[in-house]
């Protein structure tokens, strides 16, 4: 251990003694004492001749004290003195900037968070729009689509989801089976749980519950193949290379989507009927045969409201995916924020679009 | 010499698959010691590095670093032994969603407990001592050019005063005025705290100002190992073109002379 001795010498002054190891562990019950000792009037000198080891934390307290209140240090080996010139050299001579709290920071805060959130959304939109007219271009120019880009990311957001989206239909189906079995059978209306099923699976839950499913798989996985090549310099490469990384990275991820989605949709269903069929039969004693005749006599026009919003979902998952992806800084922290932020984004956006879609069909009278 | 050893490695074998990159390799660092470490590209200069601090298990062999084995080490020796070193990667490997300061505060916070202000003075001490400016602290590391976030590299590596300092790469990147001044830090710091410096470098200028000895590794071992006058002497074609090709201008003629004389 470290140790400390003060002792008034002939001038009317004080030397202090440090002993010992005087290193980062320790520290701070040293810098205490040495404060205490070296509160007098006359000229204080610190003798450093007994230190065993001195390490930079120890070099700085030495160098600090003396700075800070004017005492010398006699004594050291020319190593340690050495160190405490080095450490001395590098201490910053100014006081850091603190960073201030004013009163109103949280006004100030909701201010700027509602001018980005606008911000956002105006960006956004015009990441649409460049999407939007690389689309037409390359409707133009068939040749410039990345077809093996496409075909490797329709199997990634649709063929590998087509389990989890037809067993999460399928249960979905069952559940909406059972709990109106329950209410239905109060009024004696059994068979009326097959227009219960099929109109609320084809309209809605069909394609809402699949949209939801890729928002999670796909949204977040764009934002992260994205981001980690924006981090990784690939998208600037791509840029001084003269490709168009709207072209090589968006445009597959969201066309592949735009052909996905509806199929996934139709998949999903077609699994909720299935579903919902079983239980009506096992439950309700409602006949397959029953089921379907009851099914065919509902108007397509579910089906096809339903199947119609698949493409818009699409779009939104696959945009915002992608244009998270591109706000990726080069640090991991931005990395997963944005991850996040994009599966929020994109699962929020299509159950608004959801509900304005069911407005709009309302209006229409479908 | 008889200094104590305070990295030892024993018939060290590493592998990737049937790519064999280390095959009985034998090295020790002394105490006090700076030791470059160079090679070609592909050599295993950074594979040997991670199985000394033991980020990488090796297939066979013996490290022992401070008189305690790292391989197959428990979590308490290791925790120990993280304590005493510091390790500096090639582009500083700062944790990309703390400050500079805070990144070298995070060793500090879990290893020490310090009051808040001291650790916050000792890591602007780190900040100064590895060239930056004061006002670098509050930066984080995407804000950083190349070389300042080696330089911030090397303060969190310093951070709790270690005994061993593994450096990779240190000075590729900087500017010539910064890498000696790097280079200088690294003398000053080994000659105060008796630091072992264990450096993979391809800089002849690091390896000459700074190195007591070098270790060539080639032929998945080390194959010579001596001071840079000794380096000049060997006849092996690798050695030869490493420290007699064209970039190699610096006098060394006139350094071993010096060196012989003083």
């Amino acid at each position: 251990m470290s140790e400390l001795q003060a002792k008034a010498s002939a001038d009317g002054g004080t030397t202090i003694r440090l002993t010992g190891p005087v290193v980062l562990a320790g520290i701070e019950a040293l810098a205490a004492q040495l404060n205490t000792a070296g509160a007098t009037t006359g000229p204080v000198s610190i003798d450093l001749s007994g230190i065993t080891t001195l390490d930079t934390a120890g070099a700085w307290l030495v160098a600090t004290t003396a700075r800070q209140s004017g005492h010398t240090w006699i004594g050291a080996s020319a190593a340690h003195a050495a160190l405490i010139d080095v450490v001395s050299r590098a201490i910053p001579s100014d006081a850091p900037v603190k960073t201030r709290y004013v009163p109103f920071q949280y006004l100030e805060m909701l201010g700027r968070l509602t001018v980005a959130g606008l911000g956002g959304l105006v960006a956004i939109t015009g990441f649409f729009g460049l999407v939007v007219a690389r689309l037409f271009h390359t409707i133009l120019h068939p040749s410039r689509l990345r077809l093996t880009a496409l075909v490797f990311h329709m199997q990634q957001a649709g063929l590998n989801a087509v389990p989890i989206v037809a067993l999460m239909a399928f249960l979905i189906g069952v559940v909406l089976a059972y709990q109106g079995a329950d209410q239905l059978r109060q009024f004696g209306a059994q068979v009326f749980v097959v227009d219960l099923i099929s109109i609320s699976v084809l309209r809605e839950l069909g394609i809402l519950l699949t949209a939801i499913i890729v928002a999670g798989r796909s949204a977040s996985a764009y934002t992260a193949a994205i981001g980690s090549m924006k981090m990784n310099q690939e998208v600037d490469a791509m840029r001084t290379l003269g490709l168009d990384p709207i072209e090589v990275l968006v445009l597959p991820r969201v066309l592949a989507l735009l052909f996905m989605l509806p199929v996934l949709g139709f998949l999903a269903d077609i699994a909720g009927l299935l579903g919902g069929a079983l239980m009506a039969w096992y439950e309700l004693r409602v006949t397959p045969g029953t089921f379907q005749t009851r099914l065919l006599a509902t108007d397509v026009s579910h089906f096809l409201v339903g199947i119609a919003k698949a493409p818009f979902f699409a779009v939104i998952i696959g945009v915002i995916g992608c244009y998270q992806g591109l706000q990726v800084e080069s640090n991991a922290v931005s990395l997963g924020r944005l991850t996040s932020r994009s599966v929020v984004q994109a699962i929020f956006m299509v159950i608004l679009a959801d509900a304005t879609f069911s407005v709009f069909f309302a209006a229409m009278n479908l | 010499m008889t200094m104590p050893h305070v990295i030892e490695v024993r018939g060290l074998v590493n592998r990737f698959g049937k790519n064999v990159v280390h095959d009985g390799l034998n090295l020790d660092l002394a105490k006090g010691e700076v030791l470059g470490v160079v090679g070609g590209s592909g050599s295993g200069k950074s594979v040997l590095l991670r199985s000394i601090v033991g980020l990488r298990q090796p297939a066979a062999g013996k490290v022992t670093v401070l008189g305690a084995e790292v391989t197959g080490a428990d979590d308490a020796t290791m925790q120990k032994l993280e304590r005493r070193w510091g390790v500096m990667f090639q582009d500083g490997a700062l944790f990309s969603g703390l400050t500079v300061r805070e990144n070298i505060e995070a060793p500090m916070r879990e290893r020490l407990h310090l009051d808040a202000k001291l650790r916050r003075s000792l890591a602007d001490l780190r900040i100064g001592m590895v060239g930056l400016p004061a006002k670098a602290g509050a930066l984080y590391p995407s804000e950083l050019s190349g070389g300042m976030r080696k330089r911030a590299g090397l303060a969190r590596a310093l951070a709790l005063d270690p005994e061993i300092l593994f450096l990779d790469e240190p000075t590729a990147g900087l500017d010539p005025i910064g890498a000696s001044a790097f280079d200088e830090l690294i003398g000053s710091l080994r000659q105060a705290l008796g630091l072992s410096v264990f450096l993979v470098t391809h800089d002849l200028d690091t390896l000459q100002a700074t190195c007591d000895r070098i270790a060539v590794i080639a032929d998945k071992k080390v194959l010579v190992t001596g001071t840079i006058a000794d380096m000049m002497q060997v006849e092996e074609p690798w050695v030869q073109a490493y420290f007699h090709g064209p970039r190699a201008h610096f006098d060394l003629a006139g350094q071993a002379a010096k060196k012989a004389g003083g």
